[in-house]
């Protein structure tokens, strides 16, 4: 017969929160991730203090010539110095304030596409009315505004251009060539394929090699090209169809009954695709279509292979000054700093986007 | 009701209209070209593959001097561009699987700095870091007479990186032959382990034999041979060295850039693969009593890799026409030689941009092909 022994209370658990629990649940939870955690350790102080020395605290930040610096580390004055090359390439010095009430102009669009136009139709004109006014201001030519040709421009201003240019003018033929893929027409389906496949499987270099090579034959004569214009027609062609492959994403989400619904209710091709399928397909394409765009803000540096001075290019041509060689780590630096900025701050908020899109009704 | 109120005229009405403003396009376009090719006087056709190229190329895996023609330049740089592909394929996937699996790490300090590599390297400019890796960090090693000396007679310059050449002695090939039917008996184990598990449910580790037989044969057989394998070591002779291998900066910058870039995206695509497992699927796996190990191997990799597998092979064949960047620090691919230094010195833009995008066609279609293929073997077998 089994007799009641009372055993003694089991020890209380160790505390399951504060630091000493998280340090050992997150980094010594086994031998062999002590170890690790160790080794990490033992390197990031390698790595980490001699580089925060360098970029921080041993850098150079004041003055105005390279023999103003005085540390050992970064010298920031570099880049100091030839700040409006990076950011805006030859454009004329006496000319600058054209770009800077850009920037004020950017800020005030984006506040009345958001908080001030209510309806489409008002959103839309400030959205058209955006890339009017901005390339009045940067190319000028019109309203008592000295013209400055494209090849004064430069740095970042280039590369944003291209990049706005890009995928502005890239989402609405991506949407007709992802319609055309979609469609039952055969000869509209296979020509898009033809297209989209061909692009998406040559390199960007040699599509821009074309352009800059043969585009200039394709046209006939005495019809003058700039070298922007043509990298700006290639990107625009490359990106059509890595923008209509991802509005084809969105356009294979959408259920069937969506189609059947909008032909059950009599809508034309167009009425249904526009009214009905797209808005939601758009929907689903978006974080794909922020990714679209960062690829493309990265691959505008290889317009600097075909001679356009984008802000990659300029650390080359600002460490080539005689008064600031070897310079090129510092020009390098603060370069991968700005796309950092752009490219990480487009994916959060590509992030941000998917978060309140995300309706879930699926 | 009128004709046009029918679809399927209709249908062919708009191809029609398609194709007819398509076709004017080309004529229009065809004809400006060439109009355009007389006035310049710009010669056609292929004949001047046969031609003497007369240029020389810095790095070749195959033979070539100043003497060959240029459609042996344009060997040169097709073996150039694959080599380079390959390799950073190569380090890519190792590296791209050691990070998304890291990213999931429970060490804080590994899935947080794993986030650090991939948020970081993905979000620069590849050309970025080629420039950044030739001519910052490349361009900073000391020069050949202060090389770094690594293990084994290996030398890091601002030359390059020397390492030892093999050389095959003439029964070399026995060993060959004898790791190849080490392959085949490891086959062979596993396929009899899987067989006796199934049978009779004993488990076995299969890959300390594997990699015991695959060790202990070759180098049994190469021993017996007397050793058929010599060295030449890279030596320091006057400025430079001389023998040995060696890989050029701009190789190496090219190859390194591309592996550290495609393994940010291929550690992306490695952990969205693994996290897309279902939740409940490790939960059953749990609670059928099986190891971590076991529940990794049998039930979460099979499925995680049906959903990797696509991406990474995009991924793959991103960097391979991703190499063509190659040209900004003239490393001699497909791109840098064929449509930079022959079409400049033949002039002939046309067919030589055709046939560099046609390479890059064949590649691309060639790995949607394996991954067509990849994709049917792996696709759920529904009962």
């Amino acid at each position: 017969m089994a007799v009641y022994e009372e055993k003694s209370a089991r020890p209380a658990p160790i505390n399951t929160n504060g630091a000493i629990y998280w340090l050992k649940e997150n980094l010594f939870a086994t031998p062999l991730d002590i170890a690790i955690t160790f080794l990490i350790l033992f390197v990031l102080f390698q790595v980490v203090p001699p580089f925060l020395n360098w970029t921080i605290f041993d850098a150079s930040f004041l003055g105005s010539t390279k023999a103003d610096a005085t540390g050992s580390g970064a010298n920031w004055i570099f880049v100091k110095d030839k700040i409006s090359m990076f950011m805006y390439g030859f454009y004329p010095q006496d000319q600058l304030f054209r770009l800077q009430i850009l920037v004020g102009v950017t800020l005030v669009e984006i506040v009345l596409f958001k908080y001030i136009a209510k309806t489409i139709k008002q959103k839309i004109f400030v959205f058209v009315l955006y890339p009017i006014v901005a390339f009045i201001l940067i190319k000028g030519g019109m309203f008592g505004l000295v013209e400055v040709p494209t090849n004064k421009w430069g740095g970042l201003l280039l590369t944003l251009v291209i990049s706005f240019v890009g995928i502005v003018l890239s989402i609405p033929i991506g949407i007709i060539l992802a319609f055309g893929r979609q469609s039952n027409l055969p000869v509209i389906k296979n020509l898009s394929v033809v297209y989209i496949e061909f692009i998406r499987g040559v390199p960007l270099i040699t599509m821009l090699f074309m352009g800059s090579v043969l585009l200039p034959l394709f046209f006939q004569e005495g019809v003058e090209l700039n070298k922007l214009l043509r990298a700006l027609i290639v990107i625009t062609m490359v990106e059509s169809a890595f923008v209509s492959e991802a509005i084809r994403g969105g356009l294979q989400a959408i259920p069937k009954g969506q189609y059947e619904a909008a032909d059950s209710l009599g809508l034309s091709y167009w009425q249904k695709m526009i009214l009905v399928i797209l808005p939601q397909a758009l929907k689903v394409a978006i974080p794909n279509l922020v990714g679209i765009s960062i690829e493309l803000f990265k691959d505008t540096s290889l317009v600097m292979i075909i001679g356009l001075f984008d802000l990659l290019s300029m650390v080359h041509l600002t460490s080539n000054d005689s008064h600031w060689l070897g310079m090129e780590t510092e020009g390098y630096v603060f370069v991968t700093f700005i796309y950092l900025i752009f490219c990480y701050g487009m994916s959060r908020y590509s992030m941000i986007l998917e978060k309140r899109f995300n309706t879930d009704h699926r | 009701m009128s004709i046009l109120n029918n679809k399927t005229f209709r249908d062919i009405l708009s191809q029609f209209i398609v194709v007819t403003a398509l076709v004017l396009f080309i004529w229009h376009i065809v004809g400006n070209l060439q109009h355009n090719i007389e006035v310049r006087g710009i010669t056609t056709g292929f004949a001047f593959f046969g031609d003497k190229a007369g240029f020389g190329i810095s790095e070749s895996p195959i033979s070539y001097s100043e003497d060959s023609t240029y459609f042996r330049a344009f060997l040169v740089g097709l073996t150039n561009t694959v080599y380079v592909s390959f390799v950073g394929i190569f380090f890519a996937s190792i590296l791209g699987v050691i990070i998304g699996v890291g990213r999931l790490s429970k060490n804080f300090l590994i899935s947080k700095l794993s986030l650090l590599y991939v948020e970081f390297f993905r979000n620069i400019p590849l050309l970025l870091q080629i420039l950044f890796w030739y001519n910052i960090v490349l361009a900073a090693l000391p020069g050949p007479r202060q090389s770094i000396a690594l293990w084994a007679n290996c030398f890091l310059n601002n030359r390059g990186f020397y390492i030892p050449k093999p050389i095959f002695g003439t029964s070399f090939e026995y060993v060959v032959l004898a790791f190849v039917v080490a392959i085949g008996l490891v086959v062979f184990l596993s396929k009899w382990a899987t067989k006796r598990f199934e049978e009779t449910g004993k488990d076995m580790l299969v890959w300390p034999w594997a990699i015991l037989i695959l060790v202990t044969i070759p180098l049994v057989v190469f021993n017996l041979l007397g050793s058929p394998l010599s060295f030449d070591y890279p030596a320091l002779r006057g400025f430079n060295f001389r023998g040995g291998m060696s890989y050029s900066p701009e190789f190496l910058a090219l190859a390194f850039a591309l592996s550290v870039y495609t393994a940010s995206l291929i550690a992306e695509a490695v952990r969205s693969g693994i996290e897309a497992v279902a939740k409940g699927q490790k939960e059953a796996a749990a609670s059928l009593g099986l190891t971590s190990y076991q529940s990794l191997k049998l039930v979460v990799l099979p499925q995680a890799i049906r959903i990797a597998i696509p991406p990474i092979l995009g991924q793959y064949l991103n960097l391979i026409k991703n190499s063509s960047l190659a040209t900004a620090i003239g490393y001699p691919e497909i791109v840098t030689v064929f449509s930079g230094t022959v079409l400049n010195q033949t002039g002939q833009a046309i067919e030589i941009i055709a046939v560099t995008m046609a390479v890059y066609l064949t590649i691309s279609l060639f790995v949607s092909l394996i991954l067509n293929i990849v994709n049917k073997k792996l696709a759920i077998k529904e009962r």
